[in-house]
């Protein structure tokens, strides 16, 4: 069947015996519409399936009945954890975090993709290649030696950042700003150089080139730049759960899964209603921002 | 492209005139205003990145208390001069280890695996989305991308919930035709499936929308010209398709060979590296040591394990892009 819908893309192939090309094209259509159903299924169940566990009590849920159906909806779940103290305080951690982590991405990366974007000196190829690199070091490799980096600094100065909700404001920096300064490389770079030069030679500083020229006409960049690190800090998963243990200083991923799991008892209902409400505001900016949500994904690797 | 040589021209043309216009002269402060506008990016990177790379290294060599240095142990198979001498007990403890064979076997059986299937599919259901009229394929594409948006911490408790063993989804359909039900994530190949299963379900719609990128970077002409020269779908596949997109593939199947490799939200939630430690990769055997075990130096030496891997496949990203950078 891929043969089918694949000829599609260049479609009359030498003249088969049977049917119009229009016909064969048709019956591509069809499969690929078939085919692309069934992936959407599958893609689509698991959220689906939060939604309908998210409507039932725990009674409904511990019946042998279809778990694919909602016998008796209920919003009892969502009032329950929206009126939960502990729940907003999570919510309230993760968009602070995130927002505030968005704010310091954007300070650091922007004025250094334009410096090496466009005020080239010494060095500043390699660190751009530099910048890349690190943003493919995985986070996995360095939450140990942070931890301790973190507990020592504590011996050191007395400052206290383990369990801390703002250890995360020092570490999320580390895996947004290097692709953040990487995609803006690439799109400061595609902006003509003539439109910088007319500007210093008009007599503009050059941070007045960047806030004046370069922010405006790289807007595009610079908003899906700042949906991957809002993405990017809102998912984070390891380093909360590393270096934050306390209930009132977690942030969402972590909270639901530390405080609504109590030992084996797994109240599902509550449990969906809170993945599906912390999934909420990724989903609602991609619903909103797809275009620039998918530019940013695909900015690493086909630019630059 | 030709932006490229544009620039490139335009740069030369600077450089030669350089000595006379006032560009020579506003070098100094240009250089010392592109250092700061870098400097916080510079000293994120070495304080929060580089140097916690090479802390894990001097990390590795310390014992369990962090107070003292890991010598290695009963090596009477060395000399006594190497044995005495050299810090690696924590790596000497890993490599006669059982376990740590294990997880290592499985890491790599999990990120092959994954990134493999993840491509097929990726390829496949790109190939579907770019078929169908253009008006449609946004309705599509923003369709299959919801499980890449979906915080993965949030959708592996989605899967944990439909692959629970008495009460839950899958199952019950299973049991509607009578066949067994299966305890998805309690006996080890079950849960080494469901784990691939899951990361693959994640990261498809990423390797989807690559693809459907580059696709549609393909120039229709090709297609045209290979029709004119006969060829059938197979080959046009081969011969134009691959060709053209080969470098987007391997870009994003090495990207996604780090993450995959490097993956701890999937496994941390669904299995915790049960049953019996049959799921646990190095991310999260790692963290089980040293974040729950206490023993960090050992912890950190599992968890540099994964470098030999990230960076080879880091090496060939970096000649990838650079490639690029020269084609265009």
């Amino acid at each position: 069947m891929t043969g089918t819908t694949i000829d599609k893309a260049g479609p009359s192939r030498a003249a088969p015996k049977y049917g119009s090309m229009k016909r064969d094209r048709l019956w591509a259509l069809r499969w690929s519409y078939f085919f692309l159903t069934l992936f959407a299924i599958f893609f689509l169940i698991p959220p689906i399936y939060m939604f309908i566990t998210s409507l039932k009590t725990s009674a409904e849920i511990s019946a042998a009945k279809n778990p694919w159906w909602v016998f008796n909806p209920t919003l009892s779940n969502y009032i329950e954890l929206l009126g939960s103290p502990i729940y907003l305080n999570f919510f309230k951690n993760s968009a602070i975090v995130s927002v505030s982590v968005v704010v310091i991405t954007m300070l650091i990366a922007i004025p250094a993709a334009f410096a090496l974007s466009r005020m080239r000196f010494w060095g500043s190829a390699t660190l751009a290649t530099g910048v890349f690199l690190t943003y493919l070091i995985p986070e996995t490799l360095l939450f140990l030696p942070l931890f301790k980096m973190f507990a020592v600094f504590n011996e050191l100065t007395g400052i206290q950042l383990l369990n801390r909700w703002w250890v995360l404001l020092v570490v999320y920096p580390t895996l947004t700003v290097p692709f953040c300064t990487w995609i803006m490389i690439g799109y400061f770079a595609s902006i003509p150089k003539e439109l910088d030069e007319a500007a210093i030679i008009d007599g503009a500083s050059w941070m007045q080139t960047l806030i004046r020229i370069f922010v405006p006409v790289a807007l595009p960049g610079i908003i899906a730049a700042t949906i991957f690190a809002f993405t990017v800090s809102w998912a984070q998963f390891l380093y909360p759960i590393a270096f934050t243990t306390s209930i009132d200083q977690l942030v969402l991923p972590v909270g639901i899964i530390t405080t609504l799991i109590k030992g084996d008892v797994f109240n599902w209902g509550q449990i969906m209603t809170g993945a599906l409400l912390g999934a909420a505001p990724p989903l609602i900016i991609y619903a909103f921002l797809m275009d620039y949500y998918i530019a940013g994904l695909t900015a690493g690797a086909t630019k630059g | 492209m030709v932006d490229a040589t544009v620039n490139a021209a335009a740069q030369l043309r600077r450089v030669k005139q350089a000595p006379r216009s006032r560009l020579r002269r506003f070098f100094e402060k240009k250089s010392t205003i592109a250092f700061f506008m870098t400097l916080p990016l510079i000293l994120l990177i070495f304080t929060l990145v580089i140097y916690p790379a090479f802390y894990a290294i001097y990390l590795t060599t310390l014992n369990k208390r962090m107070t003292g240095t890991a010598w290695m142990r009963n090596c009477s198979y060395l000399p006594d001069w190497i044995c005495t001498y050299i810090p690696f007990g924590n790596l000497q403890f890993l490599l006669t280890r059982e376990t740590f064979w294990m997880v290592f076997w499985q890491s790599c059986l999990f990120a092959i695996s994954a990134v493999i299937l993840k491509a097929l599919i990726g390829f496949i259901v790109s190939h579907f989305v770019h078929n169908v009229p253009s008006k449609g394929q946004r309705k599509w594409r923003g369709m299959l991308l919801v499980p890449w948006v979906i915080p993965a911490a949030m959708s592996t408790l989605a899967w944990q919930w439909l692959f629970d063993p008495s009460y839950s989804a899958f199952n019950w359909i299973l049991a509607q035709f009578d066949i067994e039900r299966i305890s998805w994530t309690g006996v080890a190949p079950w849960a080494r499936f469901s784990v691939i299963l899951v990361n693959i379900w994640i990261g498809a719609p990423f390797f989807m929308i690559m693809y459907l990128a580059a696709l549609k970077s393909v120039p229709d002409q090709l297609y045209e010209a290979a029709e004119i020269d006969g060829a059938n779908w197979w080959q046009r596949i081969w011969y134009v398709t691959l060709p053209m997109m080969r470098n987007i593939i391997a870009i994003t199947a090495l990207f996604s060979t780090i993450v995959t490799f490097a993956n701890f939200d999937i496994v941390r939630i669904l299995t915790a590296g049960g049953p019996l430690d049959k799921t646990h990769l190095f991310a999260t055997w790692a963290f089980r040591l040293g974040i729950e075990g206490g023993d960090i130096p050992l912890g950190a030496t599992v968890s540099l394990f994964m470098v030999p891997i990230l960076a080879v496949a880091a090496a060939f990203i970096l000649r990838d892009i650079t490639r690029r950078g020269n084609e265009a």
